[in-house]
């Protein structure tokens, strides 16, 4: 596997390390002089000085290969959003994963349809969230491809959905509940499962569906 | 006729100006206040201070009812994204983008983004500049 990164700050350079330890081919672009010889000095050849957004700093690094995958992991949302745009449309480069520094910028690489994209800050929000959930369901994993996601759902004292079975329920169309964890134990969930007050419920559903969802099984 | 100004540095605020003088209705963004004295005292077009990346700036410049978008603001990058944003989100027709790197807006304009790349500009005019005071000289000599 050929990995192209631009950006050598600490998430770009530690994804060369490990890409390099793992014995992939990897090509990192960094625009700052004084960090490209820094990593230059472990890096050597693996490292390219430029504008990553460039097109023939690109080039240098080899895109027209093309790469397996391209991760534009700078500081800079705008340059992150025309790497992928590049590399996909100009390139043919197949695969691309963008880092997003600016949560509020989220809806915009939705928009251009650059993706998968990860978030530093929206993943810390959504791991508070399953530490302390606030609103009773808690997104686990988002695959927008596929068109699903997987949530977690506490079952709140009083719910109407306690004593029943599962096949009982009036679930949202295209959701299942997949697994029951009470008292620290972990259960494969199926028609016949009781839901009590107190269970941790995963469950996989469309995206949208979350509020169908929490009516039937937080409703009290 | 409504115009939005996303950048409002030496080309931004020459062409609200222009535009301005030709009876547009002409609201200017920029991310820095100061800006704002570029445009002069004689100003009577609108002006938001703000990133032309921020949807509710955007908003607050009426872009809704917009006819017209001039992205040129100091970086390509921003200025690319801006311009699709604009495009897709708020469903403008004619936006024009202002690049300095010839490479960036050749991909882009194939793509179907209306670029203005002024380095292009200055290398044929300067191109050509050469060319024609070489040519006399030669003849004379």
């Amino acid at each position: 596997m050929y990995v192209l990164i631009a950006g050598g700050g600490k998430i770009g350079a530690n994804l060369a390390r490990s890409l390099l330890r793992a014995g992939q081919e990897v090509t990192l672009i960094e625009q700052r002089r004084d960090r490209f010889e820094r990593l230059e000095d472990e890096f050597e050849h693996v490292v390219v000085n430029g504008d990553a957004t460039e097109l023939f700093v690109l080039e240098r690094a080899g895109i027209q290969r093309p790469p397996s995958i391209v991760i534009a992991a700078t500081g800079d949302d705008e340059d992150n959003i025309v790497i992928c745009q590049l590399a996909r449309e100009k390139y043919g480069v197949e695969k691309v994963i963008a880092r997003v520094n600016d949560p509020r910028n989220q809806v915009h690489f939705d928009l251009l349809g650059v993706s998968p994209t990860v978030c530093a800050t929206s993943s810390i929000m959504a791991l508070i969230e399953h530490e302390v959930p606030e609103h009773g369901l808690v997104h686990l994993l988002e695959l927008p491809k596929e068109n699903v996601e997987i949530v977690e759902v506490m079952i709140p004292p009083d719910a109407d959905c306690a004593g029943r079975t599962i096949d009982r329920l009036d679930l949202p169309d295209g959701s299942r509940l997949i697994s029951v964890k009470r008292d620290g134990q972990f259960e494969i969930a199926d028609d016949e499962t009781t839901l009590q007050p107190g269970d941790q419920v995963l469950a996989i559903l469309p995206p949208g569906k979350e509020d169908e969802l929490r009516r039937v099984l937080l409703a009290t | 006729m409504k115009a939005i100004v996303i950048g409002c540095g030496r080309v931004g605020s020459s062409v609200a100006h222009e535009l301005r003088r030709e009876g547009w209705d002409v609201v200017a963004i920029d991310e820095k206040e100061e800006a704002l004295s570029r445009l002069g005292e004689s100003w009577d077009g609108g002006f938001v201070v703000g990133h032309g990346m921020d949807s509710s700036v955007l908003r607050r410049a009426g872009i809704e009812d917009a006819d017209a978008v001039v992205v040129s603001t100091d970086g390509d990058n921003t200025n690319i994204v801006v311009g699709q944003v604009v495009q897709k989100r708020f469903g403008i027709e004619c936006v024009v983008v202002r690049l300095l790197d010839p490479a960036r807006a050749g991909f882009y304009s194939e793509q179907g983004m209306r670029t203005v790349c002024p380095t292009s500009n200055a290398i044929e005019v300067l191109t050509e500049a050469a060319r024609s005071c070489a040519v006399p000289q030669r003849a004379a000599s």
